[in-house]
């Protein structure tokens, strides 16, 4: 028969002598074999001390962004929720007082945003769909939790902290110090 | 008038010595169950249990907490009482061998000699090989009291495993008892202290004995009767909590046992290497008997390694293949050394000279 490759093996099907049939050979050479792995360098990464690099395109846990000046950029026009093939997002909106205008950018507001974390697909639909640059995927992914209820991330879960007056805190969850 | 005097001493000075093994061995078992997951981590290129305390050092803690607090169950069909016996019995089996092995020299406290030994009976050797054959009833007993099938199953291959292999293994023996001339491990001991060890006459039946040992501890390649693939666990599947334990327990310390019956058969026992331990004895005193026990406990630690070298490299034997190796391999290589060193003693009984 013609064989598809060269690599073919014809195997050995002779009885085996005396000393093949107590294995003892065979034995030392599979031993010799796990012995060099003793010196082997072990590709482990411990988990939660050292992390396998993200790459840049990352989609993780979602963040609601904040301006240069410290305001909420969601202006709650709901294109993140129609977006959503998971239906993991809603949000109520509310109009912005005039006191307000230090806290939100835009006249209308995210009053309540949530995003249901055992929904979620990670796809980031949401992120493309935003006109306002207001969510993101970050490169953090949702913790394990106990309680299905503190699967829904609420506005506090979300936001980023304020540049202006958090800077510790934005510095911190960017990254940069530890 | 005394007509029965005991020796009130002699007395408490054992017990203190048999509870000391006692808890030691149960503490190396203990931590042999560690050190078989480290080893098997090193081999396999990963690091092992490390979460415990440093290193996972507190590993085997963790693992008796779990083993105490599971449920206790015990099927509605099982026989309760042999059930219950299967464990315990294995578990006394195995700790009964330390008895007799002798763990270093004499030890000199207020004016007495403590022999570091806890019985130095004359047929030390007959007492394991009794002892060991017992610790498959554990075994039995307890696959039978389950009343279910793989659990029958394995504990007939046990069964029949031990039987072939403890043949060869007595065979083997024989060729040693023949150079010692003696039962008495204490004596043996002496015997290698003022020569050579055993190993040096006996390479052939120290292999033979030491394949035996592996197949009589249920280690791989020899463990059949627990085959987690074909049997589901085998003998202790229907067990759980702290009879599981047990028999994985008495597994550990069968280990360790059999490997102080090698180091004292063929690797001179607590015989410091390349040093007179008589002249030890007069320089620094009980200082020596320590030293001794710490050699024949690292002779044992190297034993173990080996154990578990092995069972991390070669997989299980299948079933005809462990007979064939038992009935037409190993008996008869026992036999043809048993042979070959009878002629020899013959010779050199008869003035011949090497």
């Amino acid at each position: 028969m013609n064989t598809l490759t060269n690599r073919a093996k014809q195997v050995n099907r002779s009885p085996m002598t005396f000393l093949e049939s107590i294995y003892l050979w065979e034995i030392f050479k599979g031993m010799f074999i796990t012995f060099k792995h003793m010196f082997k360098k072990q590709p482990t990464i411990h988990f939660p001390e050292q992390t396998r690099p993200y790459s840049r395109v990352f989609r993780g846990l979602h963040v609601l962004n904040r301006d240069e000046e410290g305001r909420e950029r969601c202006t709650a026009c709901g294109l993140c929720a129609v977006a959503c093939p998971a239906e993991a997002i809603t949000m109520e909106a509310a109009e912005r007082l005039p006191e307000e205008e230090h806290l939100y950018r835009e006249e209308k507001y995210a009053a309540k945003y949530e995003i249901n974390m055992l929904r979620c697909i990670f796809c980031g639909l949401c992120e493309e769909a935003c006109p306002k640059d207001a969510i993101y995927l970050s490169e953090t992914f949702a913790p394990a939790n106990y309680n299905r209820k503190n699967f829904i991330y609420n506005k506090q879960d979300l936001l980023i902290p304020n540049p202006t007056t958090e800077t510790e805190l934005l510095a911190k969850a960017k990254g940069e110090t530890k | 008038m005394t007509v029965l005097t005991i020796d009130w001493i002699l007395l408490i000075e054992k017990l203190a010595l048999i509870i000391i093994i006692i808890f030691a061995s149960l503490g190396i078992a203990l931590y042999t169950t560690f050190a078989e997951r480290k080893v098997a981590a090193i081999l396999q290129d990963r690091p092992g249990p490390n979460r415990a305390g440093p290193f996972g050092i507190l590993q085997p803690l963790a693992d008796g907490v779990k083993m105490f607090t599971k449920e206790e169950i015990i099927p509605t069909h099982a026989n309760k009482w042999l059930f219950i016996l299967g464990p315990g019995l294995a578990m006394v089996a195995s700790l009964m061998t330390c008895a007799v092995i002798p763990w270093g020299g004499t030890i000199e406290l207020f004016e007495r000699k403590i022999n570091l030994q806890v019985a130095d009976v004359n047929i030390a050797i007959l007492y394991i090989f009794a002892v060991v054959s017992l610790g498959i009833y554990g075994i039995m007993i307890g696959g039978w009291a389950s009343n279910n099938k793989f659990s029958l199953m394995a504990v007939l291959r046990a069964a029949s495993q031990a039987i072939s292999y403890e043949l060869a293994m007595g065979l083997s023996l024989i060729a040693v008892l023949m150079i010692t001339g003696t039962l008495s491990l204490g004596e043996m001991v002496k015997q290698q202290q003022a020569g050579y060890w055993n190993i040096v006459y006996q390479p052939l039946g120290f292999l033979i004995f030491f394949i035996c040992a592996l197949a009589e501890c249920n280690r791989t390649p020899f463990d059949l009767p627990e085959a987690e693939s074909e049997l589901n666990f085998g003998y202790h599947q229907e067990y759980s909590s702290m009879k599981l334990g047990f028999y994985l327990f008495a597994e550990y310390i069968n280990m360790i046992m059999s490997s102080a019956v090698m180091a004292t058969l063929y690797f001179g026992g607590y015989d410091i290497p390349f040093v007179d331990d008589a002249k030890l004895f007069t320089s620094i005193g009980n200082w020596a008997a320590l030293i001794q026990v710490a050699v024949i406990l690292t002779k044992i630690v190297i034993f173990i390694f080996v154990f578990m070298w092995i069972r991390w490299t070669i997989p299980r034997f299948r079933y005809d293949q462990l007979m064939n190796l038992g009935w037409k391999k190993m008996i008869p290589l026992a036999l043809f050394n048993m042979l070959i060193t009878a002629f020899i003693v013959l010779l050199k009984h008869n003035g011949w000279k090497f």
